[in-house]
């Protein structure tokens, strides 16, 4: 078992199909967590520098743009984490599979 | 709100020592018989659970990790389960109930740093560990030095989460239960060493899962009933809270909370990145199958948290619509102001007990009992996580890797581990009961700056940057680590408030040192690893390849399913 892997690993190594993969998975969850973190840091600086924005009326009620915005990143949170694992757990995973059980077969 | 005050408010709210005031103020209560005997009901059950699982914990990876037989959904409460602590209901309540829109803030930063773990962290954690995160800093790495330093890291983080959470629970139990203070830490003391020395990970586990149920379902009542007094329209309850509240129109747009950018964006990473370096959250990625798995896990842990914060916010304006001119709820001295509204300040408990008064209002004694009692389940479900990252990071860490160089037999392991939460059970009562009085507030804003500044960076660069050597992780955590410690120690909430120095003598500006001390890490994991011209530190820039493989495909991984 533990020999099997090592040898499977090794001619991982080799294989374009897999890097290209994995280039590709790991592209899609740095583009997130830099969207997270734009989103994130956005509110806060925000809140630190243009407090009028949030605080106006949203549509003439007492319910202010702050609101939907505050909202708005916790929501985006789930968003984005919901993209990544319907991505990665189908798309990816079974690209995954496919290149690992090619490469045992050769 | 001053600028310096509003900062420590985030250490506050994160630990339930804000809750310290509450109990102070009020006293103690007569015994709350709904309370207790709804809190027996669940102490019942988590035992009658820990029997089970104690019956099926029979390897090592039963005990840490619960046989890797936990699923994404069942992980997903768990982990929301760990990181919701009572602070977080009752400390974000009570934060909207006095400030309004300022406590959304906190609880949006509490949240963001869950989808930071699903990209980067989770599956190659997963993959690569078998566990603690130790087991992935050191897998290409020295084990002696970098398995101490992770441990240190783990068991510094755990003491002051701990020491935080013991405190906490203990005043809020005394005001919610009419128990002794030295009795309530007694009691969460004992309770966490029996679920964690005798039911392991599984008991924890399952401990976690019930009060993340008890918690959502408690606060989703809550919300439904402020709710449902408005007819369901949000906009009616802010129209109220807006005519009511001393702060009027300003509830509903950010105040003074957060001003100057530094701060912000200190308190802001360490909250983000400080959640990916917590070593009771880390530990639960290997209680489940493998990478699809875990990544689930944080897919379902995000969604009920962010959920969660949601309703605390509806709370915590429902504490303002519904409380806010009933005397009922204030301290006895306390005078209306011309509209007939009591300052927030002024309610029996402070502020911080909004939530629980809440419950009361809109559901009677019964209702006010059941709360009550999620909040001790809530405490308990949180230092059972704490114990069992401490006890594994003594035992699978400092015993059976540096001590016993990965030669110990599993038995004595796992009864090493038991002992080390009996242990920490102690010690944690003992500190709990020695700092009753002392202000511990800033200690969970602590654990997290260091999680951020020490766990976080050698994770993250172990697994991503081929350079990083032994040299360079053990140099650079240890900088965060102790640069983090100094700072806070030197910040304004402890060089003023808790040591009583002079105000404005504190030498270093800022309450949270995060953006200085996890750049301290980074840049010290960076330099050490490159001027590190040894044949070790070549042997692991070499062994990296592999690593990366296994940590992208899961191929080798601890438990995983043969492909």
């Amino acid at each position: 078992m533990e020999r099997d892997s090592a040898a499977l690993i090794a001619a991982m190594k080799g294989d374009p199909e897999f890097h290209e993969l994995v280039r590709r998975r790991s592209r899609l969850a740095w583009i997130l967590s830099v969207l997270m973190v734009l989103i994130y840091f956005g509110f806060v600086l925000l809140i630190a520098f243009d407090k009028e924005l949030l605080s106006q009326s949203l549509s003439g009620g007492v319910t202010t743009v702050g609101i939907p915005v505050g909202l708005g990143v916790i929501v985006s949170a789930f968003v984005l984490t919901g993209i990544y694992v319907a991505v990665a757990n189908s798309t990816y995973d079974d690209m995954l599979k496919r290149i690992i059980d090619r490469v045992k077969q050769s | 709100m001053k600028k310096g005050s509003a900062l420590t408010l985030l250490t506050a709210l994160a630990a339930t020592p804000a809750l310290a005031d509450a109990a102070q103020v009020s006293g103690k209560s007569d015994l709350n018989i709904e309370a207790i005997s709804m809190f027996l009901v669940f102490v019942l059950l988590t035992l009658g659970i820990t029997k089970w699982a104690a019956s099926r914990t029979k390897s090592a990876a039963d005990f840490y990790a619960a046989g890797g037989g936990i699923t994404g959904f069942q992980n997903g409460l768990a982990i929301a389960g760990d990181y919701m602590s009572a602070a977080s209901f009752l400390g974000i309540s009570g934060l909207v109930f006095a400030n309004g829109y300022d406590g959304l803030i906190y609880s949006v930063g509490w949240l963001v740093g869950w989808p930071i773990v699903l990209f980067l962290i989770a599956e190659r954690l997963r993959n690569l560990g078998k566990f603690t995160f130790a087991d992935v800093t050191s897998f290409r790495l020295s084990p002696t030095p970098i398995r101490i330093l992770s441990a240190t890291g783990t068991l510094v983080v755990v003491a002051f989460y701990l020491i935080a959470q013991m405190v906490g629970a203990g005043k809020l139990i005394q005001t919610l239960f009419g128990l002794d203070y030295l009795y309530a830490v007694v009691v969460v003391g004992c309770l966490m060493i029996v679920y964690v020395a005798f039911g392991g990970m599984v008991a924890t586990t399952w401990v976690q899962i019930i009060k993340a149920c008890l918690l959502l379902g408690g606060a989703s009542f809550l919300a439904f009933m402020v709710l449902h007094n408005f007819n369901f329209s949000p906009e009616a309850m802010f129209k109220r809270a807006v005519e009511i509240h001393p702060k009027a129109i300003e509830v509903m747009g950010p105040g003074t909370l957060v001003k100057d950018p530094v701060s912000a964006i200190s308190l802001g990473l360490a909250l983000m990145l400080g959640t990916a370096g917590l070593p009771h959250i880390l530990m639960r990625f290997f209680t489940v199958s493998d990478a699809k798995a875990a990544r689930k896990s944080v897919f379902y842990a995000t969604g009920f948290i962010g959920y969660f914060y949601i309703l605390t916010v509806i709370i915590g304006f429902g504490a303002i619509t519904l409380l806010l001119q009933d005397p009922a709820y204030f301290k006895a001295g306390a005078v209306a102001g011309a509209n007939g509204s009591f300052a927030p300040a002024d309610m029996l408990g402070t502020g911080n007990m909004s939530a629980v008064h809440l419950s009361k209002a809109v559901g009677g004694s019964l209702f006010l009992g059941f709360i009550s009692a999620v909040a001790f389940a809530t405490i308990l479900a949180v230092v059972a996580g704490l114990t069992l990252a401490g006890a594994t990071a003594v035992s699978h860490d400092l015993y059976a890797s540096v001590l016993k160089r990965g030669h110990a037999t599993e038995e004595k392991e796992v009864r090493l581990s038991k002992i080390a939460a009996v242990l920490i059970g102690i010690l944690a009562i003992y500190l709990g009961y020695i700092f009753e009085n002392q202000n511990v507030a800033f200690m969970v804003g602590l654990a997290f700056a260091i999680a951020a500044s020490c766990n976080f960076p050698v994770l993250l660069m172990s697994i991503f940057w081929k350079g990083t050597t032994t040299l360079g992780s053990f140099i650079g955590g240890f900088r965060g680590l102790i640069s983090a410690t100094a700072l806070v120690v030197l910040s304004p909430s402890v060089w003023e408030k808790t040591l009583g120095n002079p105000a404005g003598s504190a030498p270093f500006p800022y309450d949270n040192p995060a953006l200085f001390s996890m750049s301290l890490a980074f840049i010290g994991i960076f330099v050490f690893s490159l001027v590190d011209r040894t044949k070790r530190a070549d042997a692991e820039r070499a062994a990296y390849e592999a690593q990366y493989i296994r940590s992208e495909t899961g191929v080798g991984a601890a438990g995983a399913v043969a492909h």
